[in-house]
């Protein structure tokens, strides 16, 4: 094939996806920047250009704050955890564990499950007096408490949901990567003498790494991105306690109908996982060949 | 005579006779935006009136599109208004009035009130329902589908604590009392059942209200242009609201849940709640024991704010259309079709008038708990809107809650709330 | 591993990790078990776990009849068939781009795709809301479904995988006479069939839950999908009723629990054969 031959085939195969994403990933990027410097237009009185005041008010704005810091605290709390808890079940489904077939089931039930509905239950586990959680905690003795409804506990009630909901979905990646790896290894340690933490500790997780990456890379999008249980549990509330910011920006954007507003802050969300692509990528340059 | 003048006349001739035509043929058709979900049983409701209307007005077709919530109600309208496809008419909630005046989506009903009779018809409402319909003189919207809130309770608990079933806690010191003698604990010391419940998930402000009106205060001025979150009136009412919680002991903690309330109440978990006149079906059906309906108790005064929809007129319509939207919401309010459609969906009717109709007395006389809300309106108030609404409404949701889940007083909260209105209004004050 | 297990403390060790895992799986599976209960069972025993409650079909009945489900059901399959379809097709002719032909600014053109893995269209709801108007599809299936037609993951996906295909593979088709695009569906299609299960599996349960963008995008019966159906019927001024939800819920997913219980084991499989990691 001549060299303009492929250089006309690599560009037409890509080209339908192309036009796709430029629609609807950097255009609106773009776009998004531009809005972000002028007005909403309301009625007849159109658009202008405002400079930065849309991002003065965003520094003026403590619910934004205040959604940015419930967001990254939302991010501490569920990536190490669901991660951590899906690296442990694939382990556990991977190994000679009695009722395997249901644990599985069991764990992989949450990623099959429309958020919305299961909110809709957690909702029900979190009620007070009557509620699943304080019918156990009652049954204990325990104090009862109102878990969405005080703002030290909504937050955490709602990373519960969260890491529930992840956790199993990940374990599948986890449990692909176990099973590629070739079990003599696992024998000679064992004839060694190693223990199997140390084995774990030494052997498995580093073949593991890759995967790991991958699943942090789509746990960190999922700490921005996944807002579902906010819509149907909390609305946000108590005081903003569980604002976070795709949230805020769904609030803004349609129910205030502040486009202008609304493009500012998904600005500082794009900054934010522009931050994150980089810092991955920077990781993966010096960890990881991904060729 | 010049060929140009031929030719003019013979286009003049022409148009009048296609005008003619058109005015003789093709009816006038209405298109009207209805806040409900498709498929429910009130759709029925709707396509019925349209299609008795229809009969008695052959020159007119109504056609009804079922939006879904009110919050996407008005989506769909606004998006419609942009896109140059507004309906005729539309219901939505009466606080979405000033936000459609600020969009420029809606025109005032005043011109097309012109005889003895429309002005009749327009006094003919309860004054409560149109402070959320008129501003700056005009008439924007039209009562339809409105609520209030009213006091549920247990008559058994009643009972049980010793007292009587059949009388309401009057007033607020009356409801702490009550609610004391009616909350329950255990060896421990662990409540099981609660006096009272207000809900302040989502839109705490409306129950809010309902205290404020009590304690003889308004929320806002009638132009929407300002707010009053933080006078003392207010702060008390909040405080109020805390205290059942800190000091009586009677009221959970933290945020009670509106979409749980009325099955707390079902649990026999609560013996007293706040919550819509919306809620009387549900209740009548689920409830397994005796209940009463009453009046929100008073302070000042009686009170309670009005929730719900009106009708709206849109812009964008021909002035043809729009006359025959005023004269299908003149005919669908008019007392006996206000009466049915209160029996038929636990809406308050809108008007004296419709509550005086033989139908509405009869359904009173079996269901005495229907007229509650009725007696109810005179006291009540129209519920909180202004510019910008959504947003001054979140300020003062936000203060409610961080007061009720401890994290400021009742002052504190309430100025924090009143500032943050201040400045969003600060653009509509000319 | 055998003689590792005969000593009593690990075997102890051993006993406290399978109570660990069946403790978290019961954890796990407790609202699917809450909402089997609760959808099976009269409203008052939605909160009260009594063994001899008696059973009732009646709240499938209620549900549907209080909701179109069967047009959320007709229009979320439309979706996801629409969807994965186009992301077939997009994803493969695109990475069979990157990963075979050599045109200037592939890396660059490489790198504006994955920026996509992050900046994705969840994300974008504003603007995207605004070219949909202008495009006049607000309202419409397609309109849900646009943004995400182009997937970066699955052109990454692929490209990873058609590099693995042997080269010699390659140039023997050519050398037969095979066009470029014969060559992709002769050799590396069928090669890469297991990576096509899994990210087919992947992105079904995706977009069968997806929520937020179809939430704003729609507003009729006639183009919303499942979740946002089930969020309208469940979010009413009367509260919540847990019976009629949660048969919703279960109606809703079965098609998906019912898929996974039969496929488990491909399922595995194929994100094993397709080397995710």
């Amino acid at each position: 094939m001549t060299r303009s031959a492929q250089w006309l085939y690599g560009w037409l195969l890509l080209l339908p996806a192309a036009v796709l994403l430029a629609l609807f990933t950097h255009y609106p990027a773009v776009a998004t920047l531009w809005h972000s410097f002028r007005s909403t237009p309301r009625g007849s009185r159109a658009s202008t250009f405002v400079g930065v005041d849309n991002y003065a008010q965003l520094v003026d704005d403590p619910i934004f704050w205040q959604s940015l810091t419930n967001n990254l605290w939302f991010a501490i709390g569920t990536i190490p955890l669901s991660i951590t808890l899906a690296l442990l079940m694939a382990v556990w489904v991977n190994g000679r564990i009695a009722g395997r077939g249901f644990l599985r089931l069991a764990y992989f039930t949450p990623t099959v499950l429309p958020m919305i509905a299961v909110a809709n239950i957690w909702l029900f586990f979190y009620t007070p007096e009557y509620g699943l959680l304080e019918q156990i905690t009652g049954a204990f003795g325990m104090p009862a408490h109102n878990w969405l409804g005080s703002k030290n506990s909504a937050l955490a009630a709602l990373m519960v949901v969260t890491v529930w909901k992840e956790a199993g979905f990940f374990m599948i990646f986890y449990l692909a990567a176990l099973q590629q790896m070739s079990p003599q290894l696992a024998e000679a340690a064992a004839i060694e003498g190693a223990s199997r933490a140390y084995f774990f500790r030494r052997v498995t997780l580093p073949l593991l790494m890759p995967t790991t990456l991958f699943v942090l890379v789509n746990a960190v999008i999922n700490a921005f991105r996944l807002v579902d249980h906010v819509v149907v549990m909390t609305r946000g509330g108590p005081d903003n306690a569980t604002e976070l910011l795709l949230y805020y920006i769904y609030e803004i954007g349609f129910r205030f109908w502040d486009s202008a507003y609304a493009a500012a802050l998904t600005m500082v969300l794009l900054l934010l996982l522009g931050v994150v692509a980089l810092l991955q990528f920077w990781f993966l340059e010096r960890k990881v060949h991904y060729q | 005579m010049k060929r140009s003048t031929l030719w003019g006349w013979f286009v003049v001739v022409a148009l009048a006779a296609l005008s003619g035509a058109t005015l003789a043929q093709a009816p006038v058709e209405i298109s009207f935006y209805y806040p409900v979900a498709v498929g429910g049983p009130i759709t029925k409701l709707i396509d019925q009136f349209a299609a008795d209307f229809e009969k008695e007005n052959p020159g007119i077709k109504v056609k009804p599109i079922y939006s879904g919530s009110y919050q996407e109600s008005i989506t769909k309208a606004l998006t419609a208004v942009k896109s140059n496809d507004a309906p005729t008419t539309s219901v939505l909630l009466s606080t979405d009035m000033f936000t459609l005046i600020d969009e420029e989506a809606i025109v005032p009903f005043d011109p097309l009130i012109k005889t003895p009779e429309d002005q009749a018809w327009l006094r003919g409402f309860y004054p409560a329902f149109m402070e959320n319909s008129q501003t700056g003189g005009k008439t924007w919207g039209i009562p339809f589908q409105r609520s209030t809130i009213v006091l549920y309770y247990n008559k058994e608990m009643f009972k049980d604590a010793g007292l009587d079933p059949n009388r309401a806690p009057a007033t607020w010191k009356e409801m702490a009392e009550y609610a004391q003698k009616l909350t329950k604990r255990d060896a421990s010391g662990k409540v099981t059942q609660w006096g009272v419940q207000i809900p302040s998930s989502g839109f705490p402000y409306w129950l809010f209200q309902g205290l404020t009106t009590e304690n003889d205060v308004q929320l806002m001025n009638a132009a929407g242009t300002e707010t009053y979150y933080d006078k003392p009136a207010v702060i008390e009412a909040l405080q109020y609201w805390m205290d059942l919680t800190s000091k009586y002991k009677v009221h959970p903690e933290g945020i009670v849940e509106w979409g749980t309330t009325p099955k707390d109440f079902f649990e026999r978990k609560v013996a007293m709640i706040w919550t819509t006149t919306g809620n009387l079906t549900n209740v009548k059906n689920n409830a397994k024991f005796d209940f009463g309906v009453a009046m929100l108790p008073a302070n000042k005064r009686r009170g309670s704010p009005t929730g719900g929809g009106n009708f709206y007129l849109f812009k964008q319509a021909k002035p043809e259309q729009q006359a025959a939207a005023f004269k299908f919401i003149k005919w669908i309010t008019s007392p006996a079709r206000a009466a049915q459609w209160g029996i038929d969906t636990g809406y308050v009717a809108v008007s004296p008038d419709a509550w005086a109709t033989p139908v509405m007395r009869k359904y009173v006389a079996d269901f005495p708990p229907a007229a509650v809300a009725r007696d109810q309106l005179q006291y009540a108030v129209a519920e909180l809107s202004t510019h910008d609404n959504q947003r001054v409404t979140k300020a003062l949701n936000d203060g409610l809650q961080a007061g009720l889940t401890g994290t400021k007083s009742a002052e504190q909260a309430m100025k924090d709330s009143q500032r943050e209105a201040e400045r969003l209004l600060r653009p509509y004050r000319k | 591993m055998s003689f590792v297990h005969s000593s009593p403390r690990v075997y102890l060790g051993h006993g406290l990790e399978t109570a660990g895992a069946w403790l978290l799986g019961a954890l796990w599976i407790l609202p699917l078990a809450y909402a089997i209960w609760t959808a099976f069972h009269p409203g008052e025993y939605s909160t009260h776990f009594v063994p001899t409650a008696p059973l009732t079909l009646d709240n499938f009945g209620r549900a549907w009849a209080a909701a179109p489900f069967a047009r959320y059901f007709l229009n979320t399959m439309l979706l996801c068939a629409m969807i994965l379809a186009a992301q077939l097709v997009l994803c493969t002719l695109a990475a069979y781009a990157f990963a075979r032909f050599v045109f200037p600014g592939r890396n660059l053109l490489f790198a504006l795709v994955l920026l996509q893995l992050m900046v994705m269209p969840d994300v974008l709801i504003v603007e995207n809301y605004r070219t949909m108007g202008a495009l006049g599809l607000r309202d419409t299936i397609v309109a849900i479904a646009l943004p995400y037609m182009a997937s970066a993951f699955g052109i990454f996906l692929l490209r990873q995988t058609f590099k693995t295909v042997p080269k010699e593979l390659d140039e023997a088709a050519r050398v037969e006479g095979c066009t470029p695009l014969q060559v992709l569906w002769k050799v590396y299609v069928p090669l890469a069939r297991p990576v096509y299960l899994a990210y087919a599996l992947v992105s079904v349960s995706f977009h069968w839950n997806n929520f937020l963008w179809p939430l704003i995008i729609t507003n009729s019966v006639e183009s919303r999908p499942l979740t946002v159906g089930l969020q309208v019927f469940s979010a009413t001024d009367q509260g919540i009723d847990w019976s009629i939800i949660t048969a919703a819920t279960l109606l809703t997913s079965a098609p998906l629990l019912i898929a996974f219980l039969l496929f488990q084991r491909q399922f595995v499989l194929s994100f094993m054969r397709a080397g995710i990691k």
